[in-house]
């Protein structure tokens, strides 16, 4: 496969919201699929107990919106409504099971919406702990990952052993390094890790078995460094805000071509959530709860206890050389929104450059992000700031 | 057109009460300082109240700030403030109007300057946007924060893993950080005794919302209710003032059951009701009289309403006691109504609506509270489905007045009262007033 056929599987995956891959998987196994929306849930478990997790990152910029606003008023953001639009129209009869994490209130109350629509469905909310001592906030995400596993096994998967888990925990490690790899590169040569290829290659795995996506990774990997693809001159930036509902494909591919190299990004967080290997032990559970307490990336929707707001974006500014950040946040939503000012000050305090702007999964229109994005590489270009 | 009395109000003693409780608080944070008395920044949905003045400590609740500066014709320029410091059009305003209001001196309602937080108690309760808002004010103040989880009751339920969860937060995070704060150890007993007076003012209180099955209504349970609420929900329950407020309260409300008297409105004794009605959502606070004036001048009195309960939800029989404290706290914070799970909020509305034998519902939609508004368009849905009432849907904010089109509201609210007339009348109606 070449780094082209890679990312158009990628792309055809990402356009697919039949979600044939995950109809194929489970006619091919007999086994069931459970979605879960942003940002992030404890994959393993659902792997653990032989199921496909399945992300569901809202219908995207092409779907047609039939029912799905008159469930939602227009100061809500797109996500729920595109994500009722796909329940309602059958194309997540797929699926067997939705988990909703906690992340802000139009999450948790679409979870209560999905309850009353769809009976037959298992739901979940999973509360993720806002307490990060290991002996209580800890000990109530291990309930609530138990939990999970026991129901899971109820609705057909397979019993959650210490072994099934310590097994998924080592495949979803894998699958970690692959991706840390490949943001490794993006940072170091940008210009051969296209951002918007390696946010279809994140896509595809929030569909794809882990297994086979941590292969497609590698392959892309080892491809991807034999093409000749043209340094350009451009700005190294960060993008920030994007963890839930996802900017169109074509505003990821307009801020490239207005002159910045993404270095780093928050979109499909949930697959890189956990910064490094989770261990293995007798109680995996205990070592899924350390790596959600300790070794989360701070996130809006994360109340952060220990260290100063916008300290982890500037590091990654410092840290990766980027010239300056893009706040790129879906309209309405309330943890990205909230957290700007904070982050913003955070970057002012450190003469980091920023500009903002606000999006829709279905925005139709980018050559006023292109003009605010280019005219900000412009003015880093020319002046060292905006 | 009116159906209410055109004699001037007359403050009842309960009004009188709750304003001197209010002025005698004001004055009391006024002086914190100079008093040594540690002040705590607190949310209303899930308040530690009896546990703040146990440790003597004094405690402001921003949305009521918020509310306050609305009604005060105020929050308007304070939420420009905040927009022109980097604040999103999109989000809550009273995040907007508390942080607008702290950065023009941070003057309460009575006039005093409201003193800066030794401590913001973050009791995350039903509303994900508590969390950022003291985020923000931690920035703002540089003053320690100490977070209490209360998690969701997504399965209609609290189990004992989530009880055990606060309660365990409160004794080994939030009760020896506010001991630090405050320099006091906590007395358990004296705990008790705070939640034990809470207890009996809440009895009072269920008392006087039960008062809305009777017919006429002697209270109107929302835009009333949101002045019965005010002790409770605010810095007074556990204390004795609150439980004399409440009893206070109640003996009027009895009396007006017994004369067959109708809601006290601001232009006086509502003379007909022709609609009951049971509202969900909060109110709008920047025309809240000209809201409520659409209501009373068509003769519609609120006999249930759910924001009311937003701050302590006790009509499934949940008291405070003293005998077991923690528990008792944790149970109250699980409890409060935004903590609960749609399906159950739907539950709730039906429940009021039967149990009140209301003529239909009412939601006020709130542009920048997604906690409350987030599935409402289903529960309108769910709701009419299940009671065969009427059900209307109207948008306004909370303390934006940017927000609040009086033309538009009327026009819909006039359209539904015709709605509930003709599903009285047995004609066919239109489904909704969407």
């Amino acid at each position: 496969m070449s780094v082209k056929q890679i990312i158009d599987e990628c792309e055809r995956l990402f356009n697919d919201l039949d979600f044939s891959y995950v109809k194929e998987w489970k006619k091919r196994t007999g086994k069931k699929a459970v979605g879960f929306m942003p940002v992030y849930v404890p994959r393993e478990v659902i792997h653990a107990a032989g199921m496909l997790p399945v992300g569901i990152m809202g219908g995207g910029a092409d779907l047609e919106i039939i029912k799905g606003d008159a469930y939602f008023q227009s100061y809500i953001c797109h996500i729920p409504r595109s994500t009722i639009e796909l329940g309602v129209s059958g194309k997540l009869n797929v699926l067997d099971g939705m988990l909703f994490p906690a992340i802000c209130d139009v999450i948790r109350n679409l979870s209560g919406m999905w309850q009353m629509l769809f009976k037959d469905k298992y739901v979940k909310y999973l509360d993720l702990p806002q307490n990060f001592d290991k002996t209580i906030g800890g000990e109530f995400y291990k309930f609530e990952m138990r939990t999970l596993a026991e129901d899971l096994a109820h609705l057909g998967g397979e019993p959650v052993t210490a072994d099934h888990l310590n097994r998924s925990i080592q495949l979803y490690n894998d699958n970690r390094r692959a991706i840390a790899d490949l943001y490794k590169l993006r940072a170091e040569q940008p210009h051969l890790v296209m951002t918007s290829e390696a946010y279809l290659l994140l896509r595809a795995g929030i569909v794809m078995d882990v297994e086979e996506h941590t292969q497609l990774v590698r392959r892309y990997l080892h491809d991807v460094t034999k093409e000749k693809r043209h340094k350009m001159d451009n700005i190294r930036v960060v993008v920030s805000g994007a963890f839930c509902e996802q900017p169109p494909l074509a505003l990821i591919k307009g801020l490239e071509q207005s002159g910045c190299y993404i270095v780093e990004d928050d979109w499909v967080l949930g697959a890189r959530y956990i910064e490094g290997d989770v261990q293995l032990a007798a109680d995996p559970y205990e070592s899924l709860a350390q790596a959600y307490l300790f070794h989360a990336v701070a996130n809006a929707s994360k109340y952060e206890d220990q260290h100063e707001k916008g300290a982890f974006l500037v590091d990654q500014v410092r840290r990766l050389k980027a010239e300056g950040v893009i706040f790129c946040a879906p309209s309405f939503c309330d943890p990205a929104l909230l957290e700007r000012p904070m982050l913003a000050d955070a970057l002012t305090r450190e003469k980091i450059p920023y500009t903002s702007f606000n999006y829709s999964e279905n925005t139709g229109q980018f050559s006023v992000f292109k003009e605010q994005t280019g005219t900000f590489a412009d003015s880093i270009k020319l002046w060292g700031h905006s | 057109m009116s159906e209410v009395n055109d004699k001037s109000v007359e403050k009842e003693e309960s009004m009188l009460l709750q304003k001197q409780m209010i002025a005698d608080h004001f004055k009391a944070l006024s002086k914190a300082k100079e008093n040594n008395k540690k002040v705590v920044y607190t949310f209303v949905p899930g308040n530690l109240n009896e546990l703040i003045w146990a440790l003597d400590m004094l405690p402001v609740h921003p949305e009521i700030n918020a509310l306050q500066s609305a009604m005060r014709k105020k929050s308007g320029g304070y939420i420009l403030e905040a927009e022109k410091a980097g604040h999103s059009e999109d989000v809550c305003t009273y995040v907007k109007c508390d942080i607008g209001m702290m950065r023009r001196g941070n003057v309460g309602p009575t006039g005093d300057p409201l003193p800066e937080p030794d401590l913001l108690l973050l009791s995350y309760t039903g509303c994900f946007t508590f969390m950022k808002w003291f985020e923000l004010l931690k920035e703002e103040y540089n003053c320690p924060v100490v977070m209490l989880h209360v998690p969701y009751q997504a399965e209609g339920k609290v189990t004992p893993q989530m009880r055990d969860y606060v309660v365990k937060q409160l004794k080994e995070v939030v009760i020896p950080k506010m001991e630090e704060i405050s320099g006091n150890k906590l007395d358990l007993d004296r705990l008790g005794t705070f939640l034990e007076s809470s207890g009996r003012a809440e009895n009072d209180l269920v008392a006087v919302w039960e008062s809305a099955k009777n017919k006429p209504s002697p209270i109107d349970a929302y835009f009333g209710g949101v002045y019965y609420i005010g002790p409770i929900f605010s810095a007074f329950r556990g204390l004795p003032e609150a439980e004399i407020y409440y009893q206070t309260l109640r003996r009027e409300v009895e009396e007006r059951v017994r004369l067959g008297l109708g809601p006290v409105t601001p232009d006086g004794v509502m003379k007909q009701e022709k609609y009951r009605l049971v509202v969900e959502g909060p109110p709008n606070w920047t025309s809240f009289r000209e809201f409520w004036k659409m209501f009373y001048d068509e003769g519609a009195v609120v006999v249930g309403s759910t924001y009311t309960k937003v701050g302590g939800y006790y009509s499934e029989g949940f008291r405070h006691s003293g005998k077991y404290p923690l528990e008792s706290l944790a149970e109250y914070c699980l409890g409060c109504y935004t903590n609960h799970n749609l399906s159950d909020r739907v539950g709730i509305l039906e429940k009021y609506i039967k149990d009140y034998d209301a003529d239909g519902f009412v939601i006020n939609s709130i542009k920048s509270c997604n906690s409350f508004s987030a599935g409402q368009l289903m529960m309108l849905r769910e709701l009419e489905n299940r009671t065969g009432r009427a059900g209307g849907f109207i948008e306004s904010d909370l303390v934006d007045p940017r927000y609040f089109s009086a033309a538009n509201i009327k026009n819909r609210l006039e359209s539904y009262f015709q709605m509930v007339e003709a599903k009285r009348g047995g004609r066919r109606a239109p489904e909704s007033t969407l």
